[in-house]
């Protein structure tokens, strides 16, 4: 599997043009190392201010590293030349729907970043069409995104998104501010995009079952990647999770809660299924 | 006698264009004082339509809102007393934050009731102290705390008003599991000091299950019900049924049933299921 995202030794400080109040800046990211292969399913967690809307921010070069490098598609992303190809390799999609959509119609609202790279008529036509399709908005492709529930205006978003053809799709919290069925919609959405399209994605998000659904769990701490590992192997450390302050999904506490009083039962569960299933096996 | 009181109340929006849609259709409710009441339903059930009635940001269509017993609109220009009494916070209130410092922004609404300035004060430093913002954060400017800080700011003003009912419009959006823990807990402290009423909205069940006396869930503009938690979480199929989220843990035990194995449908907390089980467990004599 290739590498498409590399992160070597990434450091980040906000303020760190002098602003001549003599403060020492503070460092957001203090040391990262990471590589995401290509058409991996990747979930960043970490509590507020942990830093890691600050990591997605440097895949597709809304922000520098202040020391260190980030390569994605092979491109470093200080290299202002082939900024553009970057971002056409890396797409980003952010929290607030309402901050990311620019036209009156939804079909043109996918079609903007493809006019803005300049793609012939016939193409850009079959594209909206099949991104559309694809998030399954097609038929809301003349309706104005107003009209739009949350979760159908993110994917709007997403539908803009892999219109540009991405290898690698970044998502900041995308259902941070959708209601259960929106975010049930969207998590669909990303999925059928990264099992059918191979497009990698990074999901950073708040939301522990989210997490639980993807390949591979990034947890981040003060600024630093602090665990690393598949979503069992990381909400099996139960205390550890809640020492940095997040939450595990709450078949995986009941297992650990029935543990440590001396049940008898596996601490890697994740999902109500195998939690339903290992309580059969006690209680059946 | 019933602090807030609906009768079949009603309301459409855009009435006679094609536009026309029912938001709130036909919903009687009564809540007493004191009570701590989730407010859940999907994305254009009506529940913030509704809400907008108890402080008469919304006059209904038709049917009728009584606070203390009395309809809110019987004397249209005591409606600002209305919402001295009932206070609003809104989704993502830090937006709604302007004032030079933290002690001003809390202050600004009970200025606004014309308030003396000792007693603006008291309230501006209990509040301040049950929504957990220490003391000399109070001189800073709002804007250089960070966003959990910011939405506590704004909910302390509304209840530096002192309201006799608060509704919160999901307090806990886009916040982590700490801030998210942080502000309910705050808002449980205040509510066990003032033990005025509170309304939450959340799209969150496992927030609400273990903090709620009641739930009003709305479905297509209609009360879909209004009970205790446990009788609420005992009806998750139907729940799941009109797109709402149950916790985790009920979808555990729901499986469970499937399989045959019954502990009963009010299972909606960690905690709650962690001792049944023991106690089954002990019952058989395997622990």
């Amino acid at each position: 599997m290739e590498n498409i995202i590399e992160i070597k030794d990434l450091h980040f400080s906000y303020n760190n043009a002098e602003d001549g109040s003599g403060e020492k800046p503070q460092e957001v990211l203090r040391g990262i190392d990471l590589t995401i292969g290509e058409g991996e399913f990747v979930a960043v967690l970490g509590h507020n201010g942990s830093g890691k809307s600050t990591l997605a921010k440097h895949i597709n070069a809304i922000l520098l590293p202040t020391q260190g490098s980030v390569t994605v598609g092979g491109i470093d992303t200080t290299d202002e030349e082939r900024i553009f190809e970057l971002r056409q390799c890396a797409g980003m999609v952010f929290q607030n729907p309402d901050n990311q959509i620019v036209s009156s119609i939804v079909e043109e609202d996918v079609a903007f970043g493809l006019e803005n790279m300049g793609v012939p008529y016939e193409e850009m036509r079959k594209r909206v069409d099949d991104s559309l399709r694809a998030v399954g908005m097609y038929d809301y492709r003349l309706h104005s995104p107003s009209q739009l529930s949350g979760g159908q205006k993110q994917r709007v978003a997403i539908a803009g998104i892999i219109a540009m053809q991405p290898r690698c799709i970044i998502l900041d919290e995308p259902t941070a501010m959708l209601d259960p069925q929106g975010r049930r919609e969207v998590m669909a959405t990303i999925k059928q995009m990264n099992r059918e399209k191979g497009i990698t994605i990074v999901l950073i998000t708040h939301y522990m079952d989210e997490a639980a659904q993807c390949e591979r769990v990034v947890v981040m701490d003060k600024g630093l990647v602090v665990m690393d590992d598949t979503p069992r192997a990381v909400f099996a450390r139960v205390d550890r999770v809640k020492e940095i302050g997040l939450d595990v999904p709450q078949a995986t506490e009941l297992c650990w809660e029935l543990r440590r009083a001396g049940v008898d039962i596996p601490g890697d569960i994740i999902t109500e299924e195998e939690c339903a299933e290992a309580l059969e096996k006690i209680f059946g | 006698m019933p602090i807030l009181e609906t009768k079949g109340l009603t309301y459409t929006y855009s009435p006679g264009t094609p536009f026309e849609k029912t938001a709130v259709d036909h919903v009687d409710l009564s809540i007493s004082e004191g009570e701590l009441i989730g407010v859940m339903g999907h994305t254009g059930s009506g529940k913030s339509t509704l809400i907008q009635h108890f402080n008469g940001l919304l006059r209904p269509t038709s049917g009728q809102i009584l606070l203390e017993g009395k309809d809110i609109w019987e004397d249209k220009t005591k409606i600002r007393d209305v919402r001295f009494k009932v206070g609003l916070v809104f989704q993502y209130p830090e937006y709604q934050i302007f004032e030079e410092t933290v002690y001003k922004d809390i202050a600004f609404g009970p200025k606004n009731m014309g308030l003396d300035e000792n007693e603006i004060k008291r309230r501006v430093l209990e509040t301040a102290s049950d929504i957990g913002l220490r003391e000399e954060l109070l001189e800073r400017s709002p804007f250089e705390l960070s966003g959990g800080q910011k939405r506590r700011v704004a909910i302390a003003g509304v209840m530096a008003m002192e309201p006799k009912v608060l509704i919160l419009d999901e307090p806990t959006a886009g916040l982590d599991p700490a801030g998210r823990d942080k502000i309910l807990s705050h808002i449980k402290a205040y509510h066990e000091r003032t033990k005025n009423t509170i309304l939450i909205v959340s799209h969150s069940m496992e927030d609400i299950a273990g903090f709620a006396d009641r739930i009003l869930v709305m479905n297509h503009a209609r009360l879909f019900c209004c009970d205790e938690v446990k009788r609420v979480f005992g009806r998750a199929e139907e729940l799941t049924e009109i797109g709402l989220d149950v916790p985790q843990i009920t979808k555990v035990f729901m499986r469970l049933r499937q399989k045959g194995i019954d502990f009963g449908k009010e299972v909606y907390t960690v905690g709650y299921a962690k001792e049944l089980l023991l106690r089954e467990l002990r019952e058989r004599g395997r622990l």
